[in-house]
This record gives structure tokens, C-alpha cells and sequence, in this order.
């Protein structure tokens, strides 16, 4: 099998090349000979995913059939490993990860090449592209990092087994999300650049890529988030973010992405911002390639200590390769971004557009200057020193309340100009409803004056009410206004209303989704901690909550043994469910995971690990956290995958109003003011 | 944004493995006290101050142990994980590390001097976050200074494009111009 793997590897960087060289020779004349040369490019580009698809499949053969002849198989599996972790092999080492990357990235591309009649000229410079990107990978798999080298000296009985940290369902499902939210940049960045380079006129691009980007922008959100979530019930830390460098390589294409998802929009109604835009895909995609250097290389350090390697430098050299190829297409082509912005009021959809964008990259910058900083500081002044999560926390969380509060206030702009009259129309409601919430949780006993993180805190609780009630005073408004027009009850006017423009309101969902995500992580202002060493019947008392020791037992299987600690807890005197944290010790990679044991309900968590065995070897040492509202953080996510699917629904047809041109304009233009309908 | 507290007490006896209620002793020394001080009022009232000032002071101690290792400090293992958040089963640093926190703040060093202490014995890569002096400064500063450059230059160019001319398009009684019409409409309102 590893030959096979190979060989299929060898043919898939072959098929790319010939995509990639062919294509491009096919794109610089425009004949018959031509169109059929590119039309075998993007045959070639198809038969390269199924040779990638190969491959990986001869990877996750070997690793089911405990083949520990191929080194990579040696090192990351076990005879004992559980089946459903064997697919978690593919990934969970360099080699492995940059398959799957090829593979998505593949799989983008049959995707991108399977439709290519929806603009053939397109799709074709774009296919051209995406096979540049796959040869890279290539290249590394079939010299640089080769997921089928052979193992040295005699064939071991069994394997070094997968990272117990790994051995988790969720972490089964993260990587493949987070590749496909990085990899699937790539294919917006395809289009644009393929756009920038034939001088695409019009906007098609961008409606091409729309779905595109909010699917890829949608996978890179859950993998966050699976992320976070495996963060938190595996790791035991009692957190789900640790500003790690892995953690910030995600968070920038995420951040740059988010941008371009707005301004997206300008350049659709407005024909503004194509500069802008053009660069927020590019420098989306070159995130997601840093990110990868930033992790590979060894030249920051980091808790996913596998990824390091001397592959960094071929990732350094594809950047420049790719900033060189973006700023030369842009400087030969930039008249044909050139547009008209004119603007009727600075109070206006389009400059809260402009400040989103402009917060949401100096958030971006941020996190790769706290990422880079260590670095300058060595250089300069010869001294080591850490970008930990206090400097981010105080750097961003500013402006993500600065965001929020553009969050509440940008979708009741109206494009163009706002009156003071509209403003005051819309906002009076929210803005009283956030004030009262301020002061009902300042007398519930939140005291922003004693620390800055309760300030944060309250202040971003109040944001996200405000927020809350512009997105539903907007619902309301629509279906009102829908609901006297056709007579329907209010809910079959809000799915009509959804219906009628699905990004729009898919869009308000996954704000309000974000709304509940940050009041989750202002839940972390009131974090409480407490560590005890503990023997039968001893006692914990943390917050509301009584812990009581009670004892501890151990279990042997082939993979691992498992220490458990039995706790008794009760919540003000009332007794909850016993609670079973455990340690477990995987044989085969002789590594030591703890697994916190979590009572979630929805106003907080309480979490406990089992920390070590007292050295009398009687007790445990037990690390308790009540965490308040981190359940909120997950209902966020949700709410922001379930807005981002309705979001990705096909409008309705558009309003047909059975009347004279004029009256229907008129019509149109009084429903678009009453429902403040104008995305 | 995250606080915590551990327990200072039980963290430094955690290694010998012995388990101690932290505040079990406080209540029973100050009884032998009034106890034995009876019949001296004077007395009585100052112990009861101490006592007080020194109740006081473990609750301080155990919030300075807290903002020190949950803020400031990191583990040096190698994780880049804060002090106290730092739970690799074996790690070889952070117990020990924990330990000297806590005897430095017993024995009432203040926070500079227990921060300046772990620097020189671990460097300062030991400081979760870069200090306020020196070059450490632009760490800071910059983000804000392109925050604000940026809302400058967001702002110049708001105002650029809402000073320009707006051409009147000319209204024609022609069906395509306006269809032309209709669509823009129909595009910007989405109906």
C-alpha cells in the first residue's frame, strides 16, 4: 500500500503540473485549439483529486491494517486503537495534515471544476490557480514531507499510537472543519485573483464566490469552535482559549474573512471598495499560509509541538511567490478596479461598513504583532520576552466592544444617507432597553468600578442586548409590514420575510448567534478556581457548590489505564449528580491525558479535574472551576452555523406586484422604507 | 478576561500531600487568645484589631497569589501557558514555580519584587505580557496608534466621497433607461 499511496502521489503532482502549465498556455490565446487544451487542463485538475483521494486512502489503509512498515503509521497508531481514531491518523501528524489539506483542496477544485459552466472563461483562470496552489502541496508531499516513507530498521510489533489528546470524537471531526474553512479560502482568492487578471467586468465574481466564501468562512467557524469546545472538556485547564499561536493562525484568515464578507457587499450595491476587497481575499488566503508557516516552523513556540519541521521554509518561499503574483496582476490590471465612490451622508451603510472593516483588521493586526513581537523584540533589543493572553485580551477586547456597538448600530443604516429622524425612529427602543439592562445588572451585583474586566464585562453584556434589540425590532419591522400586506400571522411573516432575502436575515442570526457567544465569554470576567488536596470525605466548597471526596478507582484496558476520582457535589445544600473525573495513561505513547469532568447548566459551568495523586497516594489533587455562561458560548456557535445556513438559502423570486410600472416602483420603494429592506 | 483563585494554602501543601483547611486555625488561636487575655480589655481589643488586619492580609495574599499567577506570570515548560492554567500532568516547572509564588508572597514580598525575582531567575520570558517600558511600549501602543490612524484616514475618505459632485442621471422616457432604473432599485433594495 505505501508504494501505491506514492505512485498515486507522484500522479497527482503530474496531473497538477499539467493543469497548472497547460491551463495557463490554453488561457493566452482564445481559439478552438485553445478551449480544448484548457478543457484537458481541467479533466487533468478532476483525475488529480481522485489521485490525492488515492492516496489518502492508502494512508488510512495502512493505519486500519496496522502497516508499520510506513514510518508515518509507526509513529502515529496502535494495534488497540480504537477504529473511528484510525481515520484520525490522517491528520494527526505533518505529513498526514498536509494530505488531508491536498485533499480538500482537491476536492474544492472538483467541486470548482465539475461547475465550471456557470462562467467556463472563469472558472477555467481560477482552476489554473487552484492547481498553482495544489502543485505547491504536492511538491511537499512527494519530497519535502512524504506521508509514505518507510520506516528504518526492523518493523516494530506495534505502533507508537495516536496523541491520547487526539483520542477524542470531537477531535475527529475539528481538523478536518478547520482545513476545510482554510483550504476553502483558497478557492474565493482563485476567483479573485482569476478576476483581477482576465479583467472580469462586472460583479459576477463576486456572486460567484459569495456562497463560497460563506461556506469555507462557515467551516473555519466551526473548527474554531470544535476547537475551543475540545479546548475545554479535554485539555482540563478550565478554559477554551489560550491565545496560542495555533489558536492566532486561525483567528486571522477568520477575522479578514468576516471583513470581506461585509465589504463584500459594497462592492455588490454600491460598486465601491474593489480595491479593497480584491486585497482582503488575498491577504485572507496568505493568513492561512502564514499560519501554516507560523506553526511549522518552529520559529514560534507552541503547544502543538508536532507541527515543527524545516517545511516552514518552502511555506515562506509560496508566500512571497504568491504576494510577488497578486502585487504584479494588481499593478498591471488595478485601472480595472478603478470605481466612483460617492457618498450622500457620512451617517451612512457604507461607512459602518468601512469601520467594520477597518476594526476588523486592526484585530487582525493585532494578533500578529502580539504573534511577531517576541521576535522584534530579540532582534532589537537582544531580549527574550512573551505575547501572552494578557496583552491580547487588553488589545482586543476594546475593540470588539467598539465592534459590537457597530454590530447593533450598521444594519439600521440605510445605504446612501440616514436622517436623524431615522436614527432616533430606530434607536430609542434598543438604546433604553441596554441602558436598563446596564443598570439591572449593575444592581444585580456587577461592579465595573472594582475591576476593568467587570467593566468589560457589562459593557459587553449591555452591547449585545443592544444588539439583540435592533435585530429583533428589524424581524418585527419586516413582518409587520409583510403581515398587513398579505394578511399572514407574524411567523409565517418572518419565514416569508427570510425568504425574501435570505442573506440578510440569515445574516441577523449569526449576529445574534455572535451576541451570545460574547456574553459567553463575558461570563469568563467572574471565572472562580480553587485547588485543594483531598482524601475521603473531605470537602470542597467552591461558589455555590460543595464538593466532597469520596473515593478513587482504576481500570485496565490493552490502550490505557484510567484513574478515576468519585465526587460527591451539592449546589446550597441541594445534592447534584456524582461527579467522575479521571487520568488517563495511553500505553502505547506512554503520555498522560485528564479528562475534567463537567456539570453544565445554563447560567454556569462547574468543572472539575483530578489533578494528580496526593504523594501519600490517599488522596487526589483536586482543581475546581465554576466557569458562569460558558454554555452560551456553545448555543452561540450554533446559532451562528444554523444563521449562516439559512443565510446560504436562495432568495424567492423577487416581489411581483400586478400593477403599472410606476406604481410598482412606487410600491417597491414604499416597502423598502417601511422594512428598511436594502441589505 | 479570566479570574481565579486558587487556594494558597492548599497549593503549598499540596506536594506533601497532606489536606488542611486553610481558615480552620484562625478561629481557634484567636479563642485561646480572648481566652487567656480575659480580663485585659486593652489587650483584647488590640488582638482583635491584629486579628482583623491579619485576616485581612491571607485575603490579600490569596488575591495577589491569584492576579500574579493567573496575569502576569507564564510557565516556562515550554507550553506558553499562564502560571496557573498550566496543567501538564509531569510538567517539571510549574509546581515548583507555584511554590515560589506563594513563599514569596508569604513573606510579604510586594509585587514588583516577587515579578522581578522570577525574571531574573527565569528571564523574562516568565511575564505573560510585555512590560510598559522601554521597547516593550511599542507592543502596546502600536495597534492603537493604526487604530486611530485608521479611523482618521476611514474618516477622510468617508468624507472625499461624500464631497463629490453627484450626477443628476438624466431622466429619459425610454423603456431600457427605465428598466435600467428598475433594476439598480430592484438591486439595492433586494425586492
Amino acid at each position: 500500500m505505501p508504494y501505491f499511496g506514492s505512485f498515486a502521489l507522484l500522479c497527482a503532482l503530474a496531473l497538477g503540473l499539467y493543469s497548472l502549465v497547460v491551463g495557463a498556455i490554453s488561457l493566452l490565446r482564445e481559439n478552438p485549439v485553445s478551449r480544448r487544451l484548457s478543457e484537458t487542463a481541467r479533466r487533468a485538475g478532476i483525475a488529480g483529486f481522485l489521485a490525492v483521494a488515492a492516496a489518502a486512502v492508502a494512508l488510512v489503509w495502512s493505519a486500519f491494517h496496522d502497516d508499520f512498515s510506513v514510518a508515518y503509521i509507526q509513529h502515529h497508531s496502535n494495534r488497540d486503537l480504537p477504529l473511528p481514531y484510525k481515520f484520525a491518523v490522517l491528520w494527526s501528524g505533518q505529513e498526514g495534515s498536509l494530505l488531508l489539506w491536498a485533499l480538500l483542496l482537491g476536492a474544492y477544485g472538483f467541486v470548482l471544476r465539475i461547475r465550471h459552466k456557470v462562467d467556463i472563461r472563469l472558472t477555467a483562470y481560477a482552476s489554473v490557480i487552484l492547481a498553482g496552489v495544489q502543485v505547491f502541496f504536492l511538491l511537499l508531499l512527494n519530497f519535502a514531507a512524504t506521508p509514505f516513507s518507510l520506516a528504518q530498521g526492523e518493523i516494530p510489533p506495534d505502533g507508537n499510537g495516536l496523541n491520547p489528546l487526539l483520542q477524542y470524537a470531537e477531535m475527529v471531526i475539528h481538523p478536518p472543519m478547520l482545513y476545510l474553512g482554510y483550504v476553502g479560502m483558497t478557492v474565493p482568492f482563485a476567483f479573485g485573483l482569476a478576476a483581477l487578471i482576465m479583467r472580469y467586468p462586472g460583479e459576477k465574481w463576486i456572486h460567484i464566490t459569495r456562497r463560497w466564501t460563506m461556506v469555507t468562512w462557515m467551516f473555519l467557524t466551526c473548527g474554531i469552535f470544535l476547537g475551543s469546545h475540545w479546548a475545554y472538556v479535554v485539555l482540563g485547564w478550565g478554559g477554551y482559549w489560550g491565545w496560542d499561536p495555533v489558536e492566532n493562525a486561525s483567528l486571522m484568515p477568520w477575522l479578514t474573512g468576516t471583513a470581506f464578507l461585509h465589504s463584500v457587499m459594497m462592492q455588490e450595491k454600491r460598486g465601491m471598495m474593489k480595491v479593497w476587497n480584491v486585497w482582503l481575499v488575498f491577504a485572507t488566503f496568505m493568513l492561512s499560509i502564514l499560519g501554516t508557516w507560523l506553526t511549522r516552523s518552529g520559529v514560534i513556540s507552541s503547544v502543538h509541538a508536532f507541527a515543527q519541521s524545516p517545511i516552514g521554509a518552502w511555506f515562506l518561499i509560496f508566500l512571497g511567490i504568491v504576494f510577488v503574483v497578486c502585487l504584479y496582476f494588481f499593478i498591471k490590471n488595478r485601472s480595472h478596479l478603478k470605481t466612483e465612490h460617492r457618498l450622500e451622508s457620512l451617517i451612512s451603510r457604507e461607512s459602518s461598513f468601512l469601520f467594520n472593516n477597518l476594526l476588523l483588521l486592526v484585530s487582525c493586526f493585532a494578533i500578529l504583532w502580539g504573534t511577531f513581537f517576541p521576535i522584534l523584540s530579540e532582534w532589537a533589543t537582544e531580549n527574550t520576552i512573551t505575547v501572552g493572553p494578557p496583552f491580547y485580551n487588553n488589545v482586543n477586547v476594546p475593540i470588539a466592544l467598539l465592534l459590537l456597538l457597530l454590530t447593533a448600530v450598521g444594519p439600521l443604516l440605510a445605504w446612501r444617507r440616514t436622517s436623524f429622524a431615522s436614527l432616533q425612529r430606530n434607536f430609542t427602543i434598543p438604546i433604553t432597553i441596554a441602558a436598563a439592562s446596564a443598570v439591572a445588572l449593575m444592581v444585580g451585583g456587577i461592579r465595573p468600578w472594582q475591576d476593568i474586566s467587570y467593566l468589560y464585562a457589562l459593557m459587553a453584556i449591555s452591547l449585545s442586548v443592544l444588539v439583540a434589540a435592533t435585530v429583533a425590532s428589524e424581524f418585527l419591522r419586516g413582518a409587520r409590514v409583510i403581515s398587513s400586506h398579505t394578511g399572514h400571522n407574524l411567523f409565517s411573516s418572518l419565514v416569508h420575510l427570510w425568504h425574501r432575502n435570505t442573506r440578510r436575515y440569515g445574516g441577523y442570526i449569526v449576529h445574534f448567534g455572535v451576541i451570545v457567544a460574547v456574553i459567553g465569554l463575558a461570563g469568563s470576567a467572574f471565572n472562580q478556581n480553587k485547588e485543594q488536596a483531598m482524601t475521603d470525605g473531605d470537602k470542597m466548597q467552591i461558589g455555590a457548590y460543595t464538593l466532597t471526596y469520596r473515593f478513587s478507582a482504576q481500570d485496565d484496558t490493552p490502550n490505557e489505564e484510567t484513574d478515576m476520582a468519585v465526587i460527591g457535589v451539592s449546589q446550597n445544600g441541594r445534592p447534584l449528580p456524582t461527579m467522575y473525573v479521571t487520568r488517563h495513561d495511553f500505553k502505547a505513547s506512554q503520555q498522560r491525558n485528564t479528562v475534567p469532568a463537567i456539570r453544565s447548566s445554563i447560567l454556569e459551568d462547574l468543572y472539575i479535574v483530578n489533578a494528580g495523586v496526593t504523594s501519600d497516594g490517599r488522596g487526589r489533587v483536586i482543581n475546581a472551576h465554576v466557569n458562569p455562561l460558558v454554555s452560551w458560548l456553545w448555543a452561540g456557535w450554533l446559532m451562528i452555523v444554523l444563521g449562516t445556513l439559512l443565510a446560504l438559502v436562495p432568495n424567492k423570486a423577487a416581489v411581483t406586484v400586478p400593477q403599472t410600472a410606476p406604481a410598482r416602483a412606487a410600491s417597491a420603494v414604499a416597502m423598502a422604507q417601511t422594512t428598511g429592506i436594502g441589505d | 478576561m479570566s479570574k481565579g483563585s486558587t487556594t494558597l494554602a492548599s497549593r503549598s501543601l499540596m506536594t506533601k500531600g497532606v489536606t488542611m483547611n486553610a481558615q480552620s486555625a484562625a478561629p481557634r488561636s484567636l479563642f485561646t487568645t480572648v481566652r487567656w487575655m480575659r480580663a485585659r480589655w486593652l489587650q483584647m481589643t488590640m488582638v482583635a484589631l491584629f486579628a482583623i488586619i491579619f485576616l485581612g492580609a491571607d485575603d490579600d495574599m490569596e488575591a495577589r497569589f491569584n492576579t500574579l499567577g493567573h496575569k502576569k506570570l507564564i510557565c516556562v515548560c515550554g507550553c506558553n501557558q499562564i502560571l496557573l492554567e498550566c496543567n501538564h500532568v509531569g510538567c517539571t516547572y510549574s509546581d515548583g514555580m507555584r511554590n515560589e509564588l506563594a513563599a514569596a508572597i508569604r513573606r510579604g514580598d510586594s509585587n514588583d519584587l516577587v515579578l522581578q525575582a522570577f525574571v531574573q531567575k527565569y528571564g523574562s520570558i516568565v511575564l505573560a505580557a510585555p512590560t510598559t517600558t522601554g521597547f516593550n511600549l511599542v507592543a502596546w501602543i502600536t495597534p492603537y496608534v493604526l487604530l486611530v490612524a485608521g479611523f482618521v484616514f476611514a474618516g477622510m475618505i468617508v468624507r472625499s466621497w461624500k464631497n463629490r459632485p453627484l450626477s443628476q442621471p438624466e431622466l429619459t422616457s425610454s423603456s431600457a433607461r427605465l428598466d435600467e432604473f428598475r433594476e439598480k432599485a430592484r438591486r439595492e433594495t433586494e425586492l
